[in-house]
């Protein structure tokens, strides 16, 4: 059985700054980043949609080691949001100074864009990532 | 299923930048556990081995066959475990199996890791592969950063002031350093005080350096045997692995709602109280997975020792110490011992096998009366292994 939306399908749409995520014709949760089965009710019959990428924040970590090859990243911001639709997604926070974060940002509204990773000697291609901005 | 013992054990000194390579640090443990149990190497039968970077420190994969090879455990099935820092203790667990089931009487378990020759540059990135590579780590994710993520959402979950939070981590970390001095294979000896911890460098805020156990070199052993077995061996008082546990969860984002607490831990654990009967209360002295001073609340609330929300509490005022409700890591823990993950686990096993044998009185570390104890490790986005083990007559 194939995956209804395979990581390269999924990086191909977040490059061009669009989310997307599976629907269960089960149960109607939307399960994203993607997987074969339904995050709550495990049905494999899922569709594709297109997700907003509005969301609230719910955690974040600002990053001041980074692993082999990425230092010039540094600092940079790992966040945890829980998008509209219900999913959790992983990303980087950005347009923010990081020695500005402080938790009064949890809970935040954000928007969601993509971002590309070019990957290094352990990838096997780049990775597109989501991007999180506050809405101001 | 055939009663299991701990039979003889081996540790080797954990250490940053081991002079040793992968292969001998594990030999060594192992023929240090095979000589403890009054056995020579051609008794063992089969092999464990818990390993994880052993591919990317020195270019060796199955470690496993060298090191019993060059002890004289020639042409035994001995075969390398991976669930990153959880491999050690995944290895007991399966060598517990065969032993349990009766296919082997005697078996070696071992666990082994070099990390620090590869910098902290590679060491990161490799621990890293613990993550998922497609959906984490394009983020720039690292493990300091999942836990990270995870004392926010904590922070959250249980409306504690972050600054209240990161003091009451900063007790756990403090607690291990003052332990870690009595261990005379730990790798770090320094006491640190609340403020030391609090004014170290950050690292994935809000976790501070000293938030976080070092990358380790190093290896443990143990060898495994049937209850028959072990009377015709040694009349030393057995130690039984009672209880396994053993679950997994997916990325981060699929573990959801549940966070900041970690299902697999929670039903791993439910496995092993269900095998043994016994509850958190019967539990006299624990080694859980402090890979970063949160997870030891995570943790420490996952096996069911304090309410959620409370750990940090319970360390502050001692509860976690000797002569608390449950002293726990009272090895140092990752933080202070050290951590070369495939040892991990094995090392777990090895103190608190020590514990329940009533052996560290000397060091001063030594939980009086232990008689029920537990092992708790995790690995990656959530691999995570329990045992528990009791002393005779238990
Ligand atoms: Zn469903």
């Amino acid at each position: 059985m194939d995956y209804k939306l395979p990581f390269k399908e999924y990086n191909k749409a977040l490059r061009k700054n669009k989310l997307l995520g599976l629907k269960c014709i089960h149960c109607g949760t939307i399960t994203c980043p993607p997987k074969m089965a339904c995050q709550e009710c495990k049905g494999l019959d899922l569709e594709i949609v297109e997700l907003t990428g509005k969301g609230k924040l719910l955690s974040f970590s600002t990053h001041y080691i980074a692993p082999l090859g990425r230092d010039n990243e540094i600092p940079y911001t790992v966040a945890l949001v829980e998008l509209d639709e219900g999913p959790w997604l992983l990303g980087n926070l950005i347009d923010i100074n990081p020695r500005k974060m402080d938790m009064n940002l949890i809970g935040k509204q954000v928007t969601t864009a993509g971002r590309v990773f070019p990957g290094d000697t352990y990838s096997d291609g780049p990775i597109a990532r989501p991007v999180f901005s506050i809405v101001e | 299923m055939r009663k299991v013992v701990v039979l003889g054990l081996g540790h080797t000194q954990f250490c940053f930048n081991s002079p040793k390579t992968g292969v001998e640090m594990l030999a060594e443990a192992s023929v240090e556990a095979i000589l403890d149990s009054n056995l020579t190497p051609q008794d063992i039968q089969s092999a464990y081995i818990g390993n994880v970077l052993g591919t990317f420190c020195e270019g060796q994969a199955t470690i496993s066959q060298f090191a019993c090879d060059d002890i004289g455990c020639l042409n035994i099935p001995a075969v390398r475990y991976e669930g990153a820092c959880a491999s050690g203790s995944i290895a007991i667990r399966e060598a517990f199996m065969w032993v349990a089931s009766g296919f082997y009487d005697i078996v070696l378990v071992g666990g082994v890791e070099k990390a620090t020759a590869m910098g902290t540059s590679l060491a990161t990135r490799t621990f890293c592969m613990g993550t998922d590579s497609k959906y984490e780590f394009g983020t720039g994710l690292t493990f300091p950063g999942f836990f990270a993520l995870l004392t926010r959402l904590y922070a959250t979950q249980y409306n504690l002031p972050l600054a209240r939070l990161k003091e009451q981590m900063a007790s756990v970390s403090v607690q291990s350093h003052k332990y870690g001095m009595e261990n005379p294979h730990g790798q770090i000896k320094q006491e640190i005080s609340v403020d030391d911890v609090l004014k170290s460098m950050p690292v994935c805020t809000p976790l501070n350096l000293h938030d976080c156990c070092p990358f380790s070199d190093g290896a443990a052993a143990a060898v495994l045997c049937s209850e028959e077995a072990a009377r015709k061996i040694s009349n030393k008082k057995p130690v039984y692995i009672s209880g396994i546990g053993l679950a997994t969860s997916g990325k981060m984002t699929s573990q959801y709602k549940y966070l900041p607490r970690l299902r697999a831990r929670e039903l791993a654990a439910q496995q092993s109280y269900q095998m043994t009967g016994f509850r958190p209360e019967d539990i006299d002295v624990c080694e859980l997975h402090d890979c970063f001073s949160i997870a030891s609340f995570i943790a420490a609330e996952g096996l069911g020792f304090f309410e959620p929300g409370t750990a940090g509490e319970a360390w502050e005022k001692g509860a976690a110490a000797i002569g608390g409700k449950i002293p726990i890591n009272i090895s140092g823990g990752l933080k202070a011992k050290g951590h070369p993950i495939g040892a991990t686990g094995v090392s777990q096993l090895y103190h608190i096998t020590r514990q329940l044998r009533g052996e560290l009185a000397e060091d001063g570390v030594q939980v009086d009366g232990a008689r029920i104890g537990m092992v708790d490790t995790l690995g990656g986005d959530g691999c995570i292994c329990n045992l528990i083990l009791t002393a005779d007559g238990v």
